[in-house]
């Protein structure tokens, strides 16, 4: 485990710095006393089981809930996140884990929806063709931008909201499992991206359940465990110590599992030896 | 015409080699029998009504075809189309208004004792009960926003409540006749379009179309998208002003295009234009859609669904000044009976969505004259007005199985 402040030495300014956020939900503390920060030019996993508040820290951040306690700063500034509207606006933009896409609407007006191009007179030419930019920076494959959402497969519309984070040129990017929808393709060229958008001077922030994925981008990997700080690991971390944080202890799922394979092992060989015992 | 050479780069939206590219009229044939076999039927299954009722009417009384009863129909068109005009605002965000009757009821109470009995000018009397109507549904926007209150359930209080009202300030004498005579009641009755303003309105849409369209090709070939066919552009504006130049020629061989008509139409023509062409439409189909990712999107969805109420409750207001025009009377009957219905069926019968997120300002002005040619059909006949809400309710049911059956279709075939 290693502190935080020796690996943002080699990073941009702090984008973002939570302080003791806490979410309750009625009776259940979702978050408690959160500290997070994320800096320009840095990509910082989210990690943790379900149910460790991932997603909910992404709404707050979204502006979609509002922290019970806590301060949040971003870009130096102590900011209040009442609305959607309010996150977007400071530069924070979000793909939600569903996506949050309107499936009657097209391709089009979903990655401009809320921010379309001359309001009283919607510039759908200049719209289309920003659109298309956006989904060929991404390598997109998306049949056609006038299809409503609802005929695109899972992974199309992960990109269709993708594109839409990048719109309106956000200072931070909260992605919460972009890759679990895709294919090995798309997946690469998701982390392709990612690299992209931190080579342009953005926080990214990412949540995932995919180690590869997260060693694969991370600068930092942030763990989560039933809703406090549960530690900050380097990418080359090993898994060893990476699964104990994520579960809470050195005995748990997947340490049993491996020590009962090994086991398993030791005993057919030993099984073996002794067959061939004459 | 998507005219490609081989040494010409693919346009922006043409790349993709796995998606099938119709071209040309044949192609514009082709991917509209596709749409409607996938259960996206537009203002098809209207149209096809429309034929079908028109034909049995015709052939059992030929009077129902002829111009001067169609102008009469137009006349009754006009009122209650602008009512279902505010239901399609609503259909749009999901929500529903059953006042819409009551609220075009008090209107028209109010016009009549405002200017009659109060002696108000009659511009300032209905600009009041326009005022009126929106407040209505700026009310049912608050309960709904601040208390969650289910749309069928302050409405169905509001109906009650406006009626009430339209009762008591009518008192007992309970009709206030309109003077003949007045701009209003002329508006109401009388006053058509001269044959060039008519024929001039018809030329309009075509050239619209024609010069939008010429300007949209041009914009999308210089920003190297694919272009549609200008020659289908061509085909369709001539087929539009065609049809709508012989139509205008054959009312305006009785009295003529109603100005009242040319209102509705106004009205329609405008909505349509804030639906589709404005942010505030696009957030209002996004809101019907799926209301948490508009939210999420930062549109401000409290604000939508305080404009759709306040919009559909000041088309109803307008709806029963208007009817009070046409009957030159406010009485306690009026936007009673299947006034409300009759507005939410044609919305419906149209093809605005009870399930909300799609719709078009044109099935306000589609459904209206279906309900219409069956209610004046059925007078022609000498048949009761038993006759007339039964099958109005069983056109309205046939409208809305159709509506969840292509709901079903488009959600297997994978569209919206």
């Amino acid at each position: 485990m290693i502190e935080s402040s020796e690996t943002s030495a080699s990073v941009g300014e702090l984008v973002l710095s939570l302080r003791g956020i806490s979410k309750n939900f009625g009776a259940v503390s979702a978050l408690t006393d959160i500290d997070f920060d994320v800096h320009a030019g840095e990509v910082v996993a989210l990690v943790g089981d379900n149910g460790a508040g991932k997603s909910t820290l992404v709404k707050i951040l979204a502006g979609v809930h509002q922290p019970s306690s806590g301060t949040i700063n971003f870009r130096g500034r102590p900011v209040t996140l009442p609305d959607p509207r309010a996150a977007l606006t400071l530069g924070i933009a979000t793909v939600f884990q569903d996506l949050a896409l309107c499936e009657n609407l097209d391709v089009v007006a979903n990655i401009f929806l809320g921010n379309e191009l001359s309001p009283l007179r919607l510039d759908e030419v200049a719209m289309e063709m920003r659109a298309w930019t956006l989904l060929n920076e991404l390598s997109a494959r998306i049949p056609s931008v006038r299809e409503a959402v609802a005929s695109l497969s899972g992974g199309q519309r992960q990109t269709v909201a993708i594109a839409r984070s990048l719109l309106l040129e956000p200072k931070l990017i909260l992605l919460d499992e972009p890759t679990a929808a895709l294919g090995v393709a798309q997946t690469a060229e998701v982390l392709n991206l990612i690299d992209r958008v931190r080579a342009r001077g953005l926080g990214v922030v990412m949540i995932s359940h995919n180690m590869e994925d997260v060693r694969a981008v991370a600068d930092r990997i942030v763990v989560l465990r039933l809703g406090r700080n549960n530690g900050v690991f380097e990418p080359d971390a090993s898994n060893q110590d990476l699964v104990s944080a994520i579960t809470g202890a050195s005995n748990n799922a997947v340490s049993r599992r491996a020590e009962r394979l090994r086991m398993e092992r030791d005993h057919s060989s030993s099984a073996q030896a002794e067959e061939l015992r004459p | 015409m998507t005219e490609q050479g081989n040494s010409a780069p693919l346009a922006l939206d043409r790349a993709d080699a796995r998606v099938r590219h119709e071209a040309g009229i044949g192609g514009a044939v082709s991917a509209f029998l596709d749409r409607v076999r996938s259960g996206d039927l537009g203002s098809l299954p209207v149209i096809v009504g429309l034929v079908v009722i028109w034909t049995v009417f015709t052939s059992l009384n030929p009077v129902f075809v002829s111009s001067s009863n169609l102008v009469n129909l137009l006349f009754d068109c006009s009122t209650v189309g602008v009512i279902a005009l505010g239901i399609v605002c609503v259909l749009m965000v999901g929500e529903i208004d059953l006042s819409v009757g009551s609220i075009s009821g008090f209107a028209s109470a109010m016009v009549g004792t405002l200017w009659v009995n109060q002696g108000w000018p009659v511009a300032l009397a209905v600009l009041a009960a326009l005022a009126f109507g929106a407040l209505i549904g700026s009310l049912y926007a608050l309960l709904f926003n601040r208390l969650g209150m289910p749309s069928f359930v302050s409405t169905l209080a509001g109906l009650l409540a406006v009626l009430g009202m339209q009762l008591y300030i009518l008192g007992s004498t309970g009709s206030i006749n309109l003077p003949y005579g007045s701009a209003l009641v002329d508006f109401g009755q009388l006053m058509v379009m001269p044959r060039w303003v008519s024929h001039t309105f018809a030329a309009i849409p075509g050239l619209a179309m024609l010069v939008s369209g010429l300007r949209t090709v041009a914009r999308r070939r210089t920003a190297n998208l694919s272009t549609p066919s200008v020659a289908g552009l061509i085909l369709r504006v001539a087929t539009i002003t065609i049809g709508l130049e012989l139509i205008v020629a054959y009312l305006n061989q009785s009295r003529g295009i109603p100005w009242m008509f040319g209102l509705f139409v106004g009205l329609v023509v405008a909505m349509n234009y804030a639906l589709t062409r404005t942010k505030w439409g696009r957030s209002m189909t996004a809101v019907g859609g799926n209301r948490e990712a508009a939210r999420r999107a930062g549109i401000k969805v409290r604000a939508i669904y305080l404009s759709a109420f306040a919009l559909c409750s000041l088309f109803a207001a307008l709806g029963g000044v208007l009817a009070a025009a046409r009957l030159a009377s406010a009485s306690q009957q009026a936007g009673t009976g299947d006034v409300n219905l009759n507005a939410i069926a044609a919305a419906v019968i149209g093809g605005t969505s009870l399930f909300g997120g799609r719709g078009s300002a044109y099935s306000a002005l589609l459904g209206i004259i279906v309900i219409q040619s069956i209610a004046s059909g059925l007078t022609l006949l000498d048949l009761s007005s038993s006759l007339r809400y039964m099958i109005t309710g069983a056109v309205l049911a046939i409208a809305v199985i159709v509506d969840s059956l292509a709901r079903r279709s488009r959600a297997s075939h994978g569209r919206a």
